[in-house]
């Protein structure tokens, strides 16, 4: 499985594209970290492969088919998105919220089924997070809800993950549950796409970094060779010194390094 | 313990409590053949509703049978099929606008409606007309708000609440310009008077048709109840578990404002109970659509049957049902939101 997007161009006018020349590509199994400050257009990005705003161009390809014209359920059969957590307005219990991870796989009057049940179970078993189950989805704290939410896209059964910003909000524990759990959910064969304020959890859990500057990509590749003190610098205009910590990451396959910023 | 263990106990609590409502309002119905002027007594009231489909031997007087089945029975039926109308599409709305404090009138419905019943009664037209012109103008009122919301670059749920307020107060303009022009003698007390809402000129033969239309409409929503969770978690994300939600969106509004019209054009501005049984179904079973829209409609019957037989029978003359409902409503709605759970 192969995700490309293609010369893509994204936005919400042609007259002022947010961002422009958008290549690159994710495999199964492979995790990507999308880097860039605010404003850069992480969240553009993210919308026009999900579809919810139109590409101005070029294409989003899977498996080198357009998906410009596929019905939303078949595309959320193929890409699971998980969305940084929120409160709804109603309290959905934490059953229904992850049921609902089916929608995509039900006709338009239908409700889950014995079968829908089951695959929720399994997700459910395989997240540990059961404990959860007799509470309501507003009731939960923040990791909490972020785990479910990564179940409910999980019971979506696709084959791309895209997580916007997965740990904001998480306290030091929560951010390493949610990001243990990407890892493991890439080496069981999702190609993971997530946006990240951390440069640090780039070395520490992608195969590849994407960095986003002036409305186009300033770099792509392995995170050792594009997150360096310069690049970070011309991102965030923060001079860093970037430490080799000794430890081995089995994700990037290579020394984590961590950023210190210099004041 | 296991997820399909789990859900199968909320699924079994939520349809429990889902028969419960329904023999609620069971009672409330039966109960309600007793109120009025004239009593009957119970027993009596079901042996004339059998003896119209089973020969029984007449063993009450005949004047019975008068009130019974042509005062008592439509007025009930009205009050409970109105009642559930509103409280479902106010319901359903909530989801679609995935906002609790939404009413059924939120786009234009009840303005719209209450311009052509004032048009209507202006213009010296029958009870027919009076009640057709409520129906078309509410739907207008609705397709205008569609319309026009679409040009707005928002949030499409907050486009259409933005713009369902610019027609709904251009409604109400020209129905006080209306009332303004109306001889005060005639035609004026009349538009006030059915803009107070009542049911007592429901009348058994036009409201057959009307139940059957109000029935058709609601099935949409019962099916969509899975889909219509899905839309109420935001655009975004609903789009992103595959729903498509513009089709949706259409689908529930268009069902839910006929219901809407429906009940405003029988039965005149009743206010309330579209916002506040809602809230209270969510306490009894939860937010899960499935549940909540049948809870909804059985206790929105119970509730506005409740009210009007308190609005027949409190005082010497008739109390309007949408004053009665506003009086109970509000302070109704106050309670829950200071004594319900905060989280439902």
């Amino acid at each position: 499985m192969t995700l490309l997007v293609q010369n893509g161009t994204c936005g919400y006018s042609a007259a002022h594209p947010v961002l422009q020349n958008i290549n690159f590509s994710v495999e199964a199994g492979e995790v990507l970290c999308i880097l860039g400050p605010n404003g850069a257009g992480k969240s553009t990005l993210f919308k026009s492969m999900l579809r919810l705003i139109p590409m101005l161009g070029g294409a989003l390809m899977i498996d080198g088919e357009d998906t410009k014209d596929w019905p939303r359920s078949r595309l959320a059969q193929t890409i699971g998105y998980i969305p940084q957590a929120t409160s709804p307005p109603f309290a959905y219990s934490v059953s229904d919220i992850i049921l609902m991870g089916r929608t995509a796989y039900l006709g338009m009057f239908a409700s889950p089924r014995k079968e829908d049940i089951d695959i929720a179970e399994e997700v459910v078993d395989k997240l540990n997070i059961s404990k959860l189950l007799d509470k309501r989805y507003t009731e939960l704290s923040g990791g909490e809800k972020q785990l479910v939410l990564i179940a409910r896209a999980l019971v979506q059964q696709p084959q791309i993950l895209v997580m916007d910003e997965p740990t904001a909000a998480l306290d030091f524990g929560n951010q390493q549950l949610v990001l243990r759990q990407i890892s493991l959910l890439s080496q069981q064969g999702l190609g993971i796409i997530m946006a990240s304020h951390f440069p640090d959890h780039a070395f520490l859990y992608s195969h590849k970094a994407l960095l986003l500057k002036d409305g186009g990509i300033y770099s792509i590749g392995n995170p050792g060779d594009v997150i360096t003190e310069e690049s970070l610098c011309d991102l965030y205009s923060v001079s860093t010194r970037i430490i080799n910590t000794g430890v081995y990451s089995k994700t990037a396959q290579a020394e984590v390094k961590v950023c210190v910023p210099l004041s | 313990m296991k997820f399909s263990d789990i859900h199968t106990q909320q699924t079994k609590s939520m349809r429990r409590r889902v028969l419960c409502c329904a023999l609620v309002l069971l009672i409330v119905i039966i109960a309600s053949f007793n109120f009025g002027r004239y009593g009957v007594n119970l027993i009596d009231a079901g042996k004339v509703l059998l003896s119209q489909i089973f020969p029984i031997e007449q063993t009450w007087p005949d004047n019975y049978e008068k009130v019974v089945i042509y005062i008592r029975l439509p007025r009930i039926l009205a009050a409970v099929f109105i009642g559930a109308a509103l409280s479902l599409s106010g319901a359903t709305y909530q989801a679609v606008f995935k906002n609790p404090l939404v009413s059924p009138d939120i786009l234009g419905a009840a303005s719209g409606a209450s311009l052509g019943a004032a048009l209507a009664i202006f213009n010296g037209l029958g009870a027919f007309w009076t009640q057709a012109m409520a129906f078309a103008f509410s739907l207008g009122a609705v397709c205008l708000t569609y319309m026009v919301s679409g040009k707005i670059k928002r949030d499409p749920a907050l486009a259409l609440i933005l713009s369902g307020i610019f027609i709904g107060s251009l409604a109400e303009a020209f129905i006080t310009l209306l009332k303004f022009m109306a001889d005060p003698e005639n035609t004026l007390p009349s538009i006030t008077y059915w803009l107070m809402g009542s049911l007592s000129n429901v009348m058994m033969s036009d409201l057959t048709y009307v139940l059957l239309m109000m029935v058709v409409f609601a099935i949409p929503l019962f099916l969509l109840s899975w889909q219509l969770n899905a839309l109420s978690l935001g655009e975004d994300e609903a789009r992103s578990l595959g729903v498509e939600t513009k089709r949706l969106r259409i689908i529930a509004i268009l069902c839910s404002t006929l219901l809407t019209a429906t009940s405003i054009s029988i039965g005149g501005l009743i206010g309330w109970v579209g916002l506040v049984i809602p809230h209270w179904s969510r306490m009894l079973v939860g937010s899960n659509n499935k549940a909540l829209l049948p809870t909804a409609a059985l206790m929105g019957g119970a509730f506005l049957l409740i009210v009007d037989n308190v609005a027949r029978s409190l005082a010497s003359t008739e109390i309007p049902l949408g004053v009665l409902t506003a009086i109970v409503g509000a302070p109704f709605f106050i309670a829950l939101m200071i004594r319900g759970k905060s989280n439902y």
